[in-house]
């Protein structure tokens, strides 16, 4: 049970949308696509849905190429709400069941659990319009969850929920995860996909500038950062050789330095200056990745 | 196949139990059950409120003093309920009159040397058509009654002088219609034809408003991750296809019983234009043949059309072109309905989007030979399927297209998007 992608290269008359793009997800994993807006990821689900065709490369599910036949294996969750604002909750999520091959009573039934699970059986005969933003999602969510899919994708799952609705979501995702399916989801939030995926991409303007498990990339960065707390000036050891950038604030400093060498200066520096209260030699958020190899350019 | 008639169903009930269609249909009937009935209401409301009974007297100033009496009588021999009376008053006090309202009109007569009648009607009414032409009428006969006295003429003499002659028109073809049951067909043919506007008009854009709804609220994107556009777009197009006919069918029923109900009625009702025993079973069966085309026909133009847009308040404006086709289909054929025989009416039959109109009308009003709706269909059909095919590409890639696309020249991105 895996998704493949090998040289995937989709072009749009001279724009080239994505660009030699390269992933594979194993069973039970799960896989975060990051990038920023405009940069391929959408075009991306589109050609592993199969809605649109690349131009050049592969997309394999399980050593097949996905069809309409897959669809009741896959569940897709898009960016922007796909429902229909009039239809009744149920009837619509039954509809849509029913597409990825569900018997209707079974649709029921699937609906009956996931309403309760998201807490919004309440919900059920209201009109989608009718909902809230956070609760539109969480119809979309089921509605891509119910038919029980082996691979998922997800366009943005958390955007417009609470934080306690984010980890009722993430607890499923994760649920799925456990079961065995194939997961695939982008996000604007770091922090989420720092917490639940095992590898990743960070694409822009259709290259993958950053792809392997979340150690792997956090090691290649190289930078780390130290962080120093302490109640006397930490000014002088911005001059410390080997330190990118510092960030001073109220309790000490932040440090981001070339390799981990360049931490025990910085500490012997810091004692020299005084005593201090914390010492801590961080890996580099997924943020700062993500800062450092796309937002050069919007700076 | 299991997926087209998901999307079949979805489209048909979703419609169909909407509040709107639902009220729709229902006005729609009592507006058929109140058009057939509408003399019967009128005479109801007339009797109720005795109005149309006030101006039965008309004011005659005779200066020969042998009119009146004599027109009197004229009149009495038709059934006009209008009673002549001799005025009091001069000319000028009844002009008077006129202008300030108090009466409708007045007639004042004279008779000259010649022995010729001198009549002039007074009114402040554009409106008043039917009665100075019967008065004239009446005229007309006690004038040549005063000459044929002149003359001493008997009256069986006046009789041969104004014999008409007999004037019958025959057609030999076998299937011809006369004058009458072509006035009928007239009728027959006017009424369903403006049904099959209506439908096809209102059907297609309902599509094509549809789809861009589908569209505008991304529900499309997981739709056809679902299922293929094409398969998409035809349940989409049968569904409410199936709702158009049953709509149809229901206007039918009320029509064939608001008729019924009618049938009896007083002479100058609808019955009299329109009558059962009138329907005759070929034009109706043309009518669906020709309602059918017509509504995949533009249902498929409308469904490529809209998957174009992304927003709905676009869409009228994208299916502008599609309306003035099937507008200029319905000037055509109403132009063509007092002459179906016109070289243009002939013609237009034959161009497929023209064709449930025109060719409707022809065959309802005319003895055509077979092959002619033949040929006509069969052209249809064939710029169905071409549509058919060429509006699935371009609706495989439309329906991703997103963006301020309100143009025909949208067309040709979006197929090329549907091939990538």
């Amino acid at each position: 049970m895996s998704l493949q992608l090998e040289n995937v290269t989709k072009r749009f008359g001279d724009f080239t949308a994505v660009d030699q793009l390269n992933l594979s997800v194993d069973k039970g994993q799960m896989y975060g696509f990051l990038g920023a807006n405009g940069a391929g990821k959408t075009t991306t689900f589109r050609m592993i849905l199969g809605l649109l065709n690349a131009n050049e490369g592969n997309i394999a599910w399980n050593d097949n190429t996905i069809s309409y036949a897959t669809s009741p294996e896959i569940g897709y969750l898009p960016e922007e709400r796909g429902l229909y604002p009039k239809m009744k909750v149920e009837d619509q999520l039954i509809f849509l069941g029913e597409l990825r091959g569900m018997k209707k009573a079974d649709a029921k039934k699937s609906i009956d659990y996931w309403l309760e699970r998201f807490e919004v059986t309440q919900n059920k005969n209201k009109k989608v319009e009718e909902l809230s933003k956070g609760n539109q999602q969480k119809i979309q969510v089921i509605a891509a969850l119910m038919h029980d899919p082996k691979l998922l994708i997800l366009d943005e799952p958390f955007s417009g929920l609470d934080p306690v609705n984010v980890e009722m979501l993430k607890k499923a995702i994760t649920d799925f995860r456990n079961n065995g399916a194939t997961i695939l989801f982008s996000s604007h939030r770091m922090d989420h996909v720092e917490e639940l995926c095992e590898k990743l991409s960070i694409i822009h303007h259709g290259k993958q500038i950053v792809s392997g498990s979340l150690r792997d990339v956090k090691r290649s960065f190289g930078r780390q950062n130290v962080r120093i707390r302490s109640d006397h000036d930490l000014t002088g050891l911005d001059t410390v050789p080997g330190v990118l950038t510092v960030a001073h604030s109220v309790e000490g400093a932040v440090f981001q330095i070339e390799d981990e060498k360049v931490a025990n200066d910085l500490l012997s520096a810091a004692l020299q200056a005084g005593p201090i209260r914390h010492f801590e030699i961080e890996e580099p958020s997924l943020q700062d990745i993500f800062i450092a190899k796309v937002g050069k350019e919007y700076a | 196949m299991r997926e087209f008639w998901i999307i079949f169903k979805q489209a048909f009930t979703t419609k169909a139990k909407a509040k709107s269609f639902m009220i729709t249909t229902v006005i729609m009937v009592a507006a058929i059950f109140l058009l057939a009935n509408v003399s019967k209401i009128i005479d109801t409301v007339q009797d109720l409120t005795g109005a149309g009974q006030s101006q039965n007297v008309l004011q005659v100033v005779d200066t020969s003093g042998v009119l009146v009496d004599r027109l009197q009588a004229q009149l009495a021999q038709g059934k006009d309920e209008i009673t002549i009376e001799e005025a009091d008053e001069s000319e000028q006090i009844l002009s008077d009159k006129v202008s300030s309202g108090d009466i409708d009109s007045f007639l004042s007569l004279s008779v000259d040397g010649q022995g010729t009648i001198h009549a002039n009607y007074t009114t402040m009414s554009m409106m008043d058509f039917s009665l100075p032409m019967r008065i004239q009428d009446a005229l007309q006969s006690i004038q040549a009654e005063m000459k044929a006295e002149e003359l001493s003429l008997t009256g069986a003499q006046v009789q041969t002088l104004f014999t008409p002659i007999q004037f019958e028109q025959k057609n030999v073809s076998p299937s011809a219609k006369s004058e009458e049951e072509l006035n009928q067909a007239r009728v027959l043919v006017y009424v369903l034809m403006f049904v099959i506007y209506m439908a096809v008009i209102m059907y297609s854009s309902m599509i094509a408003m549809d789809v861009a709804n589908e569209k505008s609220s991304r529900v499309m994107e997981i739709l056809i991750s679902s299922v293929s556009p094409v398969k998409h777009m035809f349940a989409k197009v049968l569904g409410i296809g199936t709702l158009g006919i049953l709509q149809i069918i229901i206007y039918g029923i009320a029509g064939y019983f608001a008729l019924k109900t009618s049938a009896t009625e007083v002479p100058g009702g609808f019955s009299d234009f329109f009558s059962l025993k009138d329907v005759s079973i070929s034009t109706l069966v043309y009518a669906v043949v020709f309602f059918l085309l017509g509504y995949f026909l533009y249902a498929t133009l409308a469904a490529l059309l809209g998957s174009l847009v992304s927003r709905t308040e676009d869409v009228q404006q994208m299916i502008m072109p599609m309306s003035m086709l099937i507008v200029a289909a319905f000037i055509i054929s109403a132009t063509g309905l007092s002459n179906p025989e016109l070289g243009y009416v002939t013609y237009a039959s034959y161009f497929p989007f023209f064709t449930p109109l025109v060719m409707f009308l022809r065959v309802g009003m005319l003895d055509l030979p077979m092959w002619e709706p033949l040929l006509a269909i069969f052209i249809t059909l064939l710029t169905i399927f071409i549509l058919g095919w060429f509006g699935a590409r371009v609706y495989r890639g439309g329906v991703l297209m997103y963006g301020p696309s309100r143009s025909l020249k949208d067309i040709k991105k979006a197929i090329q998007l549907g091939k990538e």
